[in-house]
């Protein structure tokens, strides 16, 4: 109980004093992950919904592979990632291994299946309720996408949330292809992970803190401005 | 009517344009950090938590203008890196693989850099009555026999090479029973000594680490000194004929003024808690 | 009402001109032998008419008869099992482009009125001073104006009913098609919608429209197709059909006694 109670006197601390690391490290993993959802967000979407509304085969098997993906482990995907970006890996001359780079690409490849299924759910369900009359207009399935994507854009919101969550709460795919260089490669969860390596495990939960905390804040905020949008575009 | 109440808000249109502009500059803002002077040097996670690297780094980066980016991996991983040409610099603390590392042409050279000790740490109350044996071989047969928990890493790290080849000089395989008394954690020193505090077991640490380690429990040094437990750090340029890439005049630079005397005198001084935590010795004129 | 039509979206004659007179129009429909078969079962068989420019058809049944999907068939939203629906145009994507739908509950985006009725022009690549204009005109003309800026969604069901219609009238149809378009509405709302049907029709476009309601029928039709499981009994003229149906199941549709 008392690295709980020091737990949070040591966040509480970090945070009044304005302390340059943590403040460092903070907005470092902002960057990462809101980098990471940005890219996932720009190919989970249009595959999502396209996967929705065309039939084609292997559909299925594309989908149950998408859902399944989702519970994709961060350690195998930073491994992999790894591999392709290492010097002796096929893309080693970008020289991406080891920079945040690098650690946005293995989280936006862990977070897509996250946005493409859950988006692929939604446009589903949205089309059996527009289709007749979208067609009826004049759209086509591709025309259509934009415009369901559009009207989802509420319940799209969630799942770019979820897929943040999971980005920021990560830490075995930044940890490889990052490799927690101090000052460089270092974000909230690799730095929890060092402190707990190092035993100091109330630094290491006050940073967990912060982390939660930083999580809220942002959930509330989307939340209060999503409960007022979703009242007037019901 | 519902609509009678209904004021227009212009404030909450969720404009897909204002989102992708944001989304494109957060990611470009990545570009900026290629022209920076930097190596990458591979090393272990117990020389960087010892807190060695803080306190040395900053000092050659003011010199010379070289960032000095530090990946912190178990010494297996570490070759591995170099190996594959993912860092410029090598710097561990196990001498075969060092030097399998340089004589398979991976390195350019091998040179010592400083030495500290190993320690065996146990809970205080000793169930094998290790204390004040005077060699390592003496404390692990008796934790052998009273099959009291022991955690290694298992990690392949050069700790963990040492602490292998220390049971192999006392004529014992505690692997094979691996999953009872000997527990393999698969993990670096600070989540290895964690267990081994959770559980009130002995285990093999190197000393710098153990003298920062905040979470030591009930756990204490109780056999320490036996020559055996000698650990050397070795540094080694990875060689820019197997990877062109690799940045070697930089990358010499480091190495040049690690084991140089002012090097060498930083790390000397280097204290943990008031002790010394290594002894530099790399050897003169090289 | 005004008097004054809405700027034609695809019709450069003069505005006194029919849709039906005009050489582009995609009128007579062709239905010819068209059956739909689900789960294998025969949900529309051998059906055959011609439907011409000018009278409102109404097409009448009573539930399950196919009413609803022989709408769907004619305006291509399902495909055919057996038969043929054929427009006057010869590429079905021309004459699909000149026919609206109105469905029974409305379909709106979550937009603002104005922008579900935008939406339409904009899938005809319409320029955007030329939609504005319109969706301007056919906003004042459904008593909409003041709902423009609001989402579509807030309205109430008479008034988003209104907006659906508003929407296919903006789009200046051939035809246009109603599948029980005041079903769900107070009669109130319905007489709105009942206006502004009535004054598409006037202004050329082609109605056909399925009800329950024969108290609307009567008000509407000027001509009546009969349904019944799946077969077409009667296409008759409306005055006729009320007084004197040729076939017994639409004398029992009409006494009330014809459930199904």
């Amino acid at each position: 109980m008392n690295d709980i109670s020091e737990a949070f006197a040591t966040a509480l601390q970090l945070l009044i004093s304005f302390d340059p690391a943590l403040f460092e490290i903070v907005g470092l993993s902002l960057q990462v992950s809101l980098s990471a959802v940005a890219i996932a967000v720009f190919i989970g979407l249009p595959l999502g919904a396209a996967l929705a509304l065309f039939k084609f085969p292997g559909r299925g098997a594309i989908t149950i592979l998408i859902n399944a993906l989702m519970g994709l482990p961060p350690v195998v995907v930073g491994l992999v990632v790894y591999i392709i970006l290492s010097r002796s890996g096929p893309l080693g001359v970008l020289g991406l291994l080891f920079t945040p780079t690098a650690m946005i690409i293995a989280q936006a490849l862990l977070i897509s299946p996250i946005i493409a299924a859950l988006t692929r759910q939604v446009v589903a369900d949205l089309w059996v309720e527009y289709a007749e009359q979208m067609r009826s207009l004049g759209s086509g399935r591709l025309r259509a996408i934009p415009t369901l994507l559009y009207d989802a854009r509420f319940t799209l919101v969630t799942a770019v949330l979820a897929g943040f969550g999971r980005a920021s709460a990560e830490v075995g795919a930044v940890m490889i292809v990052g490799g927690n260089i101090d000052h460089v490669t270092r974000v909230m969860t690799t730095a929890i992970a060092l402190e707990v390596s190092k035993g100091d495990l109330a630094l290491a939960l006050g940073l967990g803190i912060v982390l939660i905390g930083l999580s809220v804040s942002i959930n509330a905020a989307t939340y209060s401005v999503k409960q007022r949008a979703e009242a007037v575009w019901t | 009517m519902v609509t009678d109440y209904f004021q227009p808000q212009r404030t909450i249109m969720l404009k897909p344009k204002i989102f992708i502009a944001a989304a494109l500059t957060l990611v470009l803002s990545f570009g900026a950090n290629a022209e920076d002077k930097f190596i990458t040097v591979a090393s272990t996670t117990s020389t960087a938590n010892s807190g060695l690297f803080n306190a040395i780094l900053p000092v050659f980066e003011k010199q010379t203008g070289i960032q000095v980016r530090v990946v912190a991996v178990g010494t297996g991983k570490a070759i591995r890196l170099a190996r594959n040409g993912d860092a410029d610099v090598l710097f561990v603390h196990h001498k075969p693989s060092e030097e399998k590392f340089v004589a398979d042409g991976m390195g350019i050279e091998r040179f010592d850099v400083m030495y500290n000790d190993f320690v065996l740490v146990g809970p205080k109350s000793d169930p094998a009555g290790i204390k004040g044996s005077t060699t390592a071989a003496d404390a692990l047969q008796k934790i052998a026999k009273t099959e009291s928990p022991f955690a290694s890493r298992g990690d392949d790290s050069g700790t963990n090479k040492k602490e292998l080849s220390l049971w192999k000089a006392a004529l014992l395989d505690p692997k094979s029973v691996s999953g009872g008394w000997y527990r393999e954690t698969g993990s670096g020193m600070g989540a290895t000594l964690n267990v081994a505090s959770g559980m009130d077991a002995y285990a093999m640490t190197d000393r710098a680490t153990w003298l920062k380690f905040k979470n030591k429990g009930d756990l204490a040094i109780l056999t320490e000194g036996d020559p055996a437990l000698f650990n050397q750090y070795g540094i080694i340029l990875v060689n820019e004929k197997k990877h062109p890439h690799v940045k070697s005049a930089l990358g010499q630079t480091f190495v040049d003024w690690v084991v140089s005397d002012a090097g060498q005198a930083l790390i000397n001084d280097y204290k943990i808690l008031g002790n010394q935590a290594f002894i530099a010795n790399a050897q003169p004129g090289s | 009402m005004t008097n004054t039509t809405p700027i034609a979206a695809n019709d450069s004659a003069s505005e006194k001109e029919t849709h039906a007179a005009s050489n582009s129009s995609i009128l007579p429909l062709r239905v010819s032998n068209l059956g739909f078969k689900a789960k294998g079962e025969d949900l529309l068989q051998d059906i055959s008419f011609e439907l011409h420019a000018g009278p409102r058809t109404i097409i009448m049944g009573p539930n399950g008869a196919g009413k609803s999907l022989l709408l769907r068939l004619c305006h291509g939203l399902l495909e055919p099992t057996s038969g043929t629906v054929t427009w006057h145009s010869n590429g079905t994507n021309a004459a699909s482009m000149k026919q609206a739908m109105v469905f029974q509950r409305p379909v709106l985006l979550r937009r603002t009125a104005a922008q579900n009725i935008d939406y339409g022009l904009k899938l005809r690549n319409m320029p955007s001073a030329k939609r504005a204009q319109i969706t301007d005109d056919v906003l004042n003309r459904t008593g909409l104006a003041r709902f423009a800026d609001k989402p579509a969604r807030l309205l109430s069901g008479g008034e988003q009913q209104k907006l659906a219609l508003a929407r296919a009238w903006a789009l200046n149809p051939d035809v246009l098609f109603l599948d029980e378009p005041t079903a769900s509405l107070d009669p109130a709302a319905a007489h709105a919608i009942e206006t502004i049907v009535q004054t598409m029709h006037d202004e050329g476009t082609r109605i056909i429209m399925t009800t329950h309601d024969l108290a609307q029928a009567k008000r509407l039709a000027d001509e009546v197709v009969f349904i019944h499981k799946g077969r077409m009994l009667e296409q008759t003229p409306a005055d006729k059909f009320f007084e004197t149906p040729q076939c017994g199941e639409a004398a029992a549709f009409l006494r009330g006694e014809l459930r199904w």
